[in-house]
């Protein structure tokens, strides 16, 4: 056992050297030079500087004017996160997701009602936008061809064109409609 | 469904292309032919005291693999026990309990990355960049030693020795995982994954709300979380948050990640025993085995829930999906990263149906031989070849051989043994959690879901896994220290055995193949392997899958919630 105490004590402080602090600090400086927005987290900024939040990261719109995001089992809190965590015969599931299906009374995508994985989902699917612009149109007094417009131009992917679901990024989807008619 | 379907063919078809030059590499490199970095390597193996040609007794190469893990278990022990004084702790967070702490370093040491806490708001950077990343790094080198000393020992005739542990880890490392990380880290910032020393974006939202955003250095931990069947993600909800998996691109790169090198293993091991005939044929029983696995998560998911509102238009299971990645995405990731003992999710496990989450919890019961862990998914796969060649020796009643060597009492005898493995790490020790109390008061969901999630979580923890129904309050004193335990059984449980194996084949002679020699790269071995594997699986646990996810699938169907 004591012939292979130095060898193991010398290889653990190496790779902790090499791997722990060499290997990502050496990631961080490659990767703030080469792709340096994405490196700090997307961010997306304001005409005034100000941070509005990042791309990726989904936040919370309660107010009728504005297309909701999937509800979020950390209410979009980014700085941790979490999926509901509830398994399909769960009561709380099902309550919760009769009281969001009653308003939808004419049908309702599924994503618009389950939580997300990560509570921080940025995306809603296509027909979840679709299903919101009765709501919208009546409080910005928008008509809805425009709207539909709106969410066509909006929508994005698959990747690659076959890879993962088309979507639409709720943060720049409301942008766009404030730029649209504030 | 057709895209879905041409989604995973695609992957497949990337997969096995890129795993198979991988293979061929890592046969050179365990034969200690690559040498563009002996720069590096020398000094090293000068500093340590280390000479690489000189072979190792399996016990000695047993015990050099037990000491260095000892040794990161006590240096990540201390780093996460004492991080509140160390530096690289900008958010101030106080350092681990005893038992979490314990839990956490036997849980990357033994490359289960079990996570009992949340990444972001419990490690300090220090903790997540020497501590975790470097045990993400070497616990998945030291799985990977033990395939190639396996795969030596029964490719040498006569020899006392099995190769050297420190070489082959410290190559693995250098030589494999570490180019590897460099570029996966840097594709996916490409795809948005943050990397940075900076802990948090102050937000104020297009509603007028603050929003406090976490970030840091993600992508470094995540290609190597992948890379080494590690799955430790850097936040708690691991690769289903848009900063650890962002894309669908990011997300099809992640997959490729966890199963490239476990399915190289397959053809290195071809390789490194002289026909590659033999490697393919292991190939082939994981990949068969994959497939089902696959077919019946997806199909799961697709269903729509019965005791969903009747106004919700059905498009699969979301709850606890991202729209990025949709059903067929997240059921292929789950498949992927259950097949491997990876165990990062992309979707939260503990909403799935219940045959869906239960497939996903079969694969890790199954011993994670269905490609496995980096080296140990190889390994594992060999015990069962050992009692495969066993029972088509008493069929035919000739003494089993594989690769030209005989399978006698004492390889039986320890392959035997390792099927004892799962049970006692899932069924006793998730037995004893319930009759302690322990069990009832951590799970979050009622009826028989509850009992899912306890046994998912030993499962998890046994099978070195790491994925989790997450909904089960695991950071309690209770859980850390025996899912710690039933990590330690399900890591060495495993890797001593099959080294004492592989030191007793490596002495023994190999014999010609001749006419009354059972081939083992054909259909009909690859048949008998795979019915080996789901026989041994479904006896032992097809009566507590009857009182979890089976019994709540006949609940759901039967319109009664819990």
């Amino acid at each position: 056992m004591f012939t292979h105490l130095r060898p193991a004590i010398a290889l653990t402080l190496f790779f902790a050297a090499l791997t722990g602090i060499a290997y990502p600090l050496a990631i961080t400086g490659a990767a703030q030079a080469m792709f340096p927005h994405q490196a700090s987290g997307s961010p997306v900024v304001r005409a005034d500087g100000t941070l509005l939040g990042s791309a990726l990261i989904g936040q919370l719109f309660e107010r009728d004017s504005y297309f909701h995001g999937r509800p979020s089992a950390v209410n979009y809190d980014a700085a941790t996160s979490s999926g509901t965590n509830l398994g399909p015969s769960s009561k709380a599931l099902l309550d919760s997701l009769a009281e969001r299906a009653a308003a939808y009374p004419d049908g309702v995508p599924a994503d618009l009602v389950t939580a997300s994985g990560s509570g921080l989902d940025p995306d809603i699917s296509p027909a979840g936008a679709l299903a919101q612009m009765p709501r919208i149109a009546a409080s910005r007094g928008l008509d809805e061809a425009a709207l539909r417009q709106l969410i066509a131009a909006n929508v994005r992917g698959p990747d690659l064109g076959i890879l993962g679901q088309p979507r639409v990024n709720v943060l720049a989807l409301n942008l766009a409609l404030d730029a649209l008619k504030p | 469904m057709a895209t879905d379907l041409i989604q995973f063919a695609l992957y497949g078809a990337v997969l096995v292309a890129l795993a198979m030059p991988l293979g061929a590499y890592m046969a050179r490199v365990f034969a200690g032919e690559a040498g563009f970095l002996r720069f590096i390597e020398r000094p090293i193996f000068a500093l340590a005291g280390i000479k690489p040609e000189q072979g190792q007794h399996w016990s000695a190469y047993a015990l050099a693999l037990v000491a260095f893990n000892a040794a990161g278990f006590v240096l990540l022990f201390l780093i996460l026990k004492f991080q509140d004084l160390l530096p690289g702790n900008p958010l101030g967070l106080p350092g681990l309990s005893g038992q979490l702490a314990f839990n956490t370093a036997i849980s990357f040491v033994t490359n289960t990355n079990w996570q009992s806490y949340g990444g972001e708001t419990t490690m300090s950077y220090l903790s997540q960049m020497a501590g975790l990343t470097t045990q993400n790094f070497v616990s998945a080198s030291t799985g990977m030693a033990v395939a190639a000393a396996v795969a030596r020992g029964l490719a040498s005739r006569q020899l006392k020795t099995i190769g050297n542990f420190w070489a082959d880890m410290v190559r693995a490392t250098l030589y494999v995982l570490i180019p590897l990380s460099v570029v996966l880290a840097l594709l996916l910032v490409w795809q948005g994954l943050p990397q940075t020393l900076d802990t948090s974006l102050a937000a104020t939202t297009l509603e007028g709300g603050q929003q406090t955003i976490a970030i840091g250095p993600v992508a470094s931990q995540l290609a190597i979380k992948q890379l080494g069947t590690n799955g430790g993600g850097f936040f708690n909800v691991n690769s289903a948050h848009p900063f650890e998996n962002p894309t669908a691109i990011a997300n099809f790169l992640e997959m490729l990640a966890i199963l490239v090198i476990p399915v190289a293993f397959c053809f290195t091991f071809g390789r490194m025993v002289g026909d590659k005939k033999q490697g393919r044929a292991l190939f082939a029983a994981m990949g068969i085995m994959f497939v089902i696995g696959l077919g019946a998560i997806y199909a799961s998911e697709l269903q729509s829930n019965p005791l969903y509102p009747a106004n919700v238009v059905s498009t699969g299971n979301m709850e606890g999906k991202e729209i990025r990645f949709g059903v067929a995405n997240s059921a292929l990731w789950a498949e992927v990263t259950t097949a491997a003992s990876n165990g990062s999710v992309n979707s939260m496990h503990d909403s799935f149906s219940p045959l869906g989450g239960m497939v996903a919890m079969l694969n890790m019961q199954l011993g994670e031989v269905v490609f496995g862990g980096a080296g140990v998914g190889l390994t594992g796969m060999l015990l069962l070849v050992i009692v495969t060649v066993f029972l088509a020796g008493l069929m035919v009643g000739r003494t089993p051989e594989y690769l030209g060597k005989k399978i006698e009492a004492r390889e039986v005898k320890l392959a035997a043994l390792t099927l004892l493995v799962m049970p006692i790490g899932v069924l006793a020790f998730a037995a004893l959690s319930i009759v302690a109390g322990t069990g009832q008061s951590a799970v979050l969901n009622q009826g028989p879901h509850g009992l899912t999630e306890l046994l998912y979580a030993y499962s998890s923890a046994t099978g070195n896994n790491g994925s989790a129904f997450a909904g089960l309050t695991v950071n309690v004193d209770w859980h850390n220290t025996f899912l710690g335990l039933a990590m330690l059984v399900g890591r060495f449980g495993y890797i001593i055995p099959i080294l004492a194996i592989a030191g007793s084949l490596a002495q023994k002679k190999t014999a010609p193949a001749s006419s009354g020699t059972f081939p083992t790269h054909g259909p009909v071995f690859v048949t008998l392997l795979c019915a080996t594997i789901i026989i041994v699986g479904a006896l032992t646990f097809l009566p507590v899958l009857a009182l979890g996810p089976i019994a709540e699938q006949v609940s759901i169907a039967a319109g009664q919630s819990f």
